[in-house]
């Protein structure tokens, strides 16, 4: 193990609640924290980070040219989200910058998540924790009934790490498993989309998993919405950009679609206040990430990216720039 | 043709009670001003009965309706039927396995995933406008957890084979082992309860099951432990339950159903860690309706002299 005043200098940016990595970063490497200083981080960086080989951004801090420009000798980016949306890789690739990301850390509970709302919506638990916490059960009675969930046909939208652990949760309850991706992939057995408005014709369920591109912004859109039909029901844990959300908010209202399960919205933590009034949307604060085991992991997967970064090693979870 | 009489017990499906006056004189007991009277007037007249999870046929109604001849359950469960006095009269009952199987296998799993993953109180959360002010907090993992069902029938196995997809261990008790499901036998609930993250209720409410859970059983569980009940009410101590939830002795219950239904304890309404569901098992439009053909498919075949669907006694 190296004597500490050998350790690599690596530079951290987080907001002040995020400390899960900060006893996981100080054991093993020296450390530049923008949040230990007053100056802007602009100031900032141009003061202290000319040096800086590795940049570790946890949280989703926006990742752009001019950010970059403070960072001359800058070769690897390490995030804490699946998702990069926040980074601009053309301009990563461009000056030779590696990027990581949280790799399969907390693909497990994203996955929980995404069948969690998805039973919470069709089997209506949300409002009816709420029928039972009221008071409503004992004065009114029956309470309306929910839809199945077991055989639903549920069209993914992205097949990667995420998506694939969906299929995997949902095969046992007999639901049919078919999918929309950037490719085919030859080695699962569920019917390839090439499109989302086809997945969306012959599909009971849409589940939003891919990441956030140029390609993918609006993907679900009023055509889209219009195709699943008034029992159809969208899950999105994936970003909001994904979903025409004004026109999603029309769509629940007007009834040209049967519910929602959002765990993600296009300027959060702003959500449509039309959304508080419906019981068929089960609405969720981006938490689809938010248990301990799942930091735990985060933290390892950066770790290992940096150690392997710094002895020349492959690196554990790279991105594709595209 | 004499009318053939059926007593329907309680509301329980619009689309059920339609199909059962088409082809009988349905009489709902649940209107009568003077239930006993009423069963004086027609007591020669009504053959069949039709109950469900709240209410069938005990010892005395049975008493009380001479030719009555099938008693056909809305439910798969038959803890509201005296069976014992079915058998020794020649009564036979009926009620509705398998088309409810997956529906409340579902909500078993959809319950541990709100109780873990505090689904409610983010979804209150969100639309309470609290998100603009701060993050929820962390919540539980489910995927690797211990799940350890009590019954392994059909709604058990069912439950093994959904929750076997979060890569979850399966333990269970049953009355006897069973050697080639490939999940771990544990011979007593407590020691099911000890070696699990997750007990599911899963087995049919008999005089063996009733408070199946206890006291001991949920400290076993633990203040880590969490418990599910799709079964019966009372196949849990419910007073030693509120206690046990009140004074963070067990980490939290996903609750179905509950002893007194609809009537369930006030203290559980400020816990965050319960999900509390008005017995919605099986309460999909596609089941309900399942449920009922099969309802009036064993009356028809039992007044049709042919052999009977789903015949229990």
């Amino acid at each position: 193990m190296s004597e500490p005043s050998e350790s690599p200098l690596v530079l951290v940016h987080r907001t002040p609640t995020l400390t899960y990595m900060d006893d996981h970063l100080s054991r093993n490497f020296r450390l530049l924290k923008t949040y230990a200083s007053p100056d802007p981080l602009p100031v900032f960086l141009s003061r202290h980070a000319a040096t800086v080989t590795a940049f570790v951004n946890i949280g989703r801090l926006k990742i752009d040219a001019e950010l970059l420009s403070h960072l001359p000798s800058l070769q690897l980016l390490v995030c804490t989200c699946v998702g990069t949306d926040h980074v601009d890789l053309a301009e990563c690739k461009r000056l030779g910058i590696a990027v990581t990301n949280a790799g399969d850390a907390f693909s497990d509970d994203v996955a929980d998540c995404a069948v969690g709302l998805l039973i919470s919506v069709l089997r209506r638990i949300s409002v009816g924790d709420r029928y039972v916490r009221s008071g409503k059960w004992a004065k009114l009675g029956e309470f309306q009934l929910g839809t199945k969930v077991s055989g639903k046909r549920v069209g993914i939208v992205g097949m990667g790490t995420i998506g694939s652990r969906i299929a995997k949760r949902l095969e046992p309850f007999g639901c049919i498993i078919s999918y929309n991706a950037r490719t085919q992939k030859q080695s699962i057995p569920y019917r390839y989309y090439s499109d989302v408005l086809s997945l969306a014709a012959d599909n009971d369920v849409l589940v939003l998993c891919c990441s956030l591109t140029d390609q993918t912004r609006h993907v679900v859109n009023r055509e889209v919405m219009e195709s699943l039909g008034k029992e159809g029901v969208i899950i999105n844990v994936g970003r909001g950009g994904l979903v025409d959300e004004k026109e999603m908010v029309k769509c629940l209202v007007e009834g040209v679609i049967g519910g929602a399960g959002l765990d993600v919205f296009e300027k959060e933590p702003q959500v449509p206040e039309e959304l508080f009034g419906l019981d068929n949307v089960v609405l969720s604060p981006h938490a689809a990430v938010a248990t301990p085991g799942a930091l735990e992991s985060v933290a390892s997967v950066a770790i290992a990216n940096l150690k392997a970064f710094f002895s020349n090693q492959p690196l554990v979870s790279p991105v594709r720039l595209g | 043709m004499e009318s053939i009489g059926v007593l329907m017990m309680c509301p329980m499906n619009a689309y059920l009670e339609n199909e059962l006056q088409k082809r009988y004189n349905l009489h709902r007991f649940w209107t009568c001003p003077e239930k006993p009277a009423f069963l004086e007037t027609h007591r020669n007249s009504i053959r069949a009965i039709v109950g469900n999870a709240s209410a069938g046929a005990d010892a005395q109604l049975i008493d009380d309706l001479p030719k009555l001849e099938i008693i056909s359950s809305f439910s798969v469960g038959l803890d509201r039927i005296d069976l014992g006095k079915c058998k020794e009269k020649g009564i036979r009952v009926t009620n509705t396995p398998d088309v409810l199987t997956e529906d409340v296998a579902d909500l078993a799993i959809g319950l541990i995933l709100a109780l873990l993953r505090r689904l409610c109180q983010c979804d209150s959360y969100v639309k309470s406008g609290k998100w603009k002010y701060g993050d929820f907090k962390l919540t539980t993992k489910f995927s690797g957890k211990s799940v350890g069902i009590i019954g392994l029938g059909r709604i058990g196995t069912a439950i093994a084979k959904r929750a076997q997809g979060f890569s979850c261990p399966i333990n269970y008790y049953s009355r006897t082992e069973k050697p080639d499901v490939g999940y771990k036998y544990y011979p007593t609930v407590v020691e099911l309860a000890q070696n699990s993250d997750i007990l599911v209720v899963a087995c049919p409410l008999t005089d063996e099951t009733r408070h199946i859970v206890n006291r001991q059983v949920m400290d076993a569980l633990g203040p880590k432990g969490v418990l599910i009940n799709i079964g019966r009410g009372p196949h849990v101590d419910e007073k030693e339950l509120v206690k046990a939830l009140t004074e963070g002795r067990l980490g939290g219950a996903g609750l179905d159903v509950f002893e007194e239904e609809p009537h369930v304890p006030e203290e559980l309404f400020g816990l965050e860690n319960v999900v509390l569901l008005p017995h919605v098992g099986s309460a999909t439009v596609e089941t309900r309706n399942a449920m009922a053909d099969l309802v009036v498919g064993n009356l028809e075949a039992h007044f049709a002299g042919k052999p009977l669907l789903t015949q229990v006694v």
